[in-house]
């Protein structure tokens, strides 16, 4: 650190009320901006659980399906076409829909069934308690332990409910990457009990999951599906295609946006003007150092340093916290979306960098027209 | 080094323009040699600081010039105008203007970590002078719990750190009591001026007259008298 820097870096620490107040709302700031993406980033990622969870590289589908609340079924006819498709390895129908199930307490509970192909079982959780073959077992299911299991009243292994008029029994216990969005547990079972015990449309496919021969393979497999008149998409496509669902046709992206922004201007704004008033109040100790013969370029690198340093410890503090609260609320409430990402991280640099741009430009300006003559004169 | 340390040649400041120009120094020459001690005094609003600013490179005058050691400083840049104060000029402000949140020596390494100095040798340097002014065991101190005699010290010694040629001292007992800026300057006169440098005090104040090796007396802003050594009539 060159001298200047040094002394800089002394005049904002020593001065230990204002760096206080600095990095108070630049911790703020940088908090409240880490949450909020964070949050907007977990929504989007729950919002894509089933996608995440099952892994399948290619889903095909309706392509009015946006989000996989509303999956739209497709006709049987589609599932052998795919399966002739040049490049595709297998492929294997996947049943998702919502149902009531009702508990041995009485109490009526909202589940997401998703049906596996019989016969390969692609898309099946890791079990935690139980075997997977015992999902051929009668009225079997598998149960996701995630944040929404407790709403089962915490079913065991052997644990029966009623789905439809149909009994139902638990025969396991899962766990997956991520939970759902809407609150709902998540139940597992085969493709042919799930059409069998919920009241269906004249089409049950609800997507058609594709493992290509190899990756080249991708682009011939979704050029014929799309001359079929359906929709092929790779897993990441697919997420995107939600995530620009949830970003740009519904309310949360607009709000979560500008809530960040509004956190962007309460950090500018406290940040900005504690510089400023941190700066104004030592105008004449900048104004001797002109005296004596400080360059104005030297002033703006100490207005510079201060501004970037009193940033990247508010920064660290701020996404530190974040991360803490983020940490305990995954595991202390129930469907709590949050999930930090680097591009959260990114974002929320750029604004710190913008925040302290902003201050020190403000600050250095006054400290640039500062006339020596003026201590001078007291 | 003999010779003239500061010259300067009908200097002149004014404010506003048209009807509304006020002059706050006109026509004012001077010339001051090295190992001297050179008075500016008159009542307020006489142009000494503003003369003062001229002379030390820090107000550019409208009218004249002035040549320190050979050299027009008004020709200069900016730029090197401020690297031409950072080393051959140094400044005592009335407020002293130290750094309540760097320590005493700190405070006075200012002009040397300026100069790009190392951290430890500006330091020591700064350490070395504040044994000068009798100001070592303070060295550790923020200067806001010096007493007001010791904090003019340490502007002396910030002001004398770096070795300039020049020293401005504006109103140097202005805040300090009778006994304690006569001892202040007759300190400065014994132990700070010596043949390699020259000394520029503004002052209103009588009582430190005796010490001065020229006094230059301004009115309206321009100089109404002139006094080879401290003989001026209170």
């Amino acid at each position: 650190m060159t001298g200047i820097l040094k002394i800089a870096f002394k005049l904002l620490v020593n001065d230990k009320a204002k760096f206080a107040a600095l990095i108070v709302g630049i911790t703020f700031a940088m908090f409240l901006m880490v949450q909020l993406t964070s949050i907007f980033a977990g929504i989007l990622k729950k919002a894509s659980a089933n996608i995440i969870n099952i892994g399948a590289k290619v889903w095909i589908m309706d392509p009015a399906v946006n989000n996989p609340l509303n999956s739209i079924p497709m006709p049987d006819y589609i599932l052998d076409a795919v399966r002739s498709i040049d490049g595709v390895n297998y492929a294997v129908p996947l049943y998702s829909s919502a149902s009531l199930v009702k508990l041995n307490n009485g109490v009526y509970q909202a589940v997401t069934v998703l049906g596996l192909d019989d016969t390969s079982l692609v898309g099946r959780p890791q079990l935690l308690e139980g075997k997977i073959e015992d999902i051929y077992g009668a009225d079997a299911f598998i149960v996701v332990r995630d944040q929404e299991y407790a709403k089962l009243d915490n079913p065991t292994l052997g644990t029966t409910f009623e789905l439809n008029d149909h009994r139902g029994v638990i025969v396991g216990i899962a766990q997956v990457t991520t939970s759902g969005l809407f609150g709902m547990p998540t139940l597992y079972t085969t493709y042919r009990r799930a059409i069998q015990y919920i009241p269906n449309q004249r089409f049950t496919t609800a997507y058609i999951l594709v493992e290509p021969k190899s990756e080249q393979d991708i682009p011939t497999i979704k050029a014929r599906v799309a001359a079929l008149g359906y929709l092929g998409l790779t897993k990441e496509e697919f997420i995107q295609r939600i995530s620009d669902y949830y970003k740009y046709q519904t309310g949360i992206g607009t709000n979560i946006l500008i809530m960040t922004i509004t956190s962007f201007l309460v950090g500018l704004s406290i940040s900005g003007q504690t510089f400023y008033t941190f700066v104004l109040e030592n105008l004449d100790k900048f104004g001797a150092l002109k005296a004596i013969g400080a360059k104005n370029r030297e002033l703006v690198y100490m207005i510079l340093f201060q501004a970037f340093f009193t940033g990247c410890t508010g920064y660290g503090l701020g996404v530190g916290l974040s991360a803490l609260l983020i940490n305990i609320a995954v595991r202390k409430v129930p469907g709590y979306a949050g999930n930090i990402t680097y591009f959260n991280l990114g974002l929320a640099f750029v604004m710190l960098l913008v925040i302290v741009f902003v201050s020190s430009y403000i600050a250095a300006r006054k400290v640039i027209r500062v006339e020596p003559f003026e201590i001078f004169r007291g | 080094m003999a010779g003239s340390a500061v010259k300067a040649v009908n200097l002149e400041k004014w404010f506003g323009e048209g009807e509304a120009r006020t002059y706050a120094v006109r026509k004012v020459s001077l010339e001051a040699g090295f190992g001297k001690m050179l008075y500016i005094v008159g009542p307020s609003g006489s142009g000494k600081t503003t003369l003062l600013s001229m002379i030390s490179g820090i107000l550019r005058p409208d009218a004249g010039t002035v040549v320190v050691q050979d050299k027009e400083i008004w020709n200069l840049s900016p730029n090197d105008i401020a690297d031409f104060r950072l080393h051959h000029i140094g400044f005592v402000f009335q407020d002293y203007h130290l750094f309540p949140r760097l320590t005493t020596a700190e405070n006075v390494a200012i002009p040397l970590i300026i100069q790009k100095h190392d951290w430890q040798d500006a330091i020591h340097q700064a350490m070395e002078i504040l044994d000068v002014v009798g100001l070592k065991d303070r060295a550790q101190l923020n200067p806001v719990k010096l007493s007001g005699g010791e904090q003019q010290r340490v502007a002396i010694a910030r002001a004398i750190v770096a070795r300039p040629d020049i020293l401005i001292f504006d109103e140097p007992t202005a805040s300090l009591d009778g006994i304690t800026g006569k001892k202040i300057i007759g300190f400065v006169k014994e132990n700070i001026l010596n043949e390699h440098r020259c000394i520029l005090i503004v002052t209103h104040d009588s009582r430190i007259f005796e010490y001065a090796d020229q006094i230059i007396m301004l009115e309206d802003g321009a100089i109404v008298k002139t006094v080879e050594g401290g003989l001026l009539e209170k």
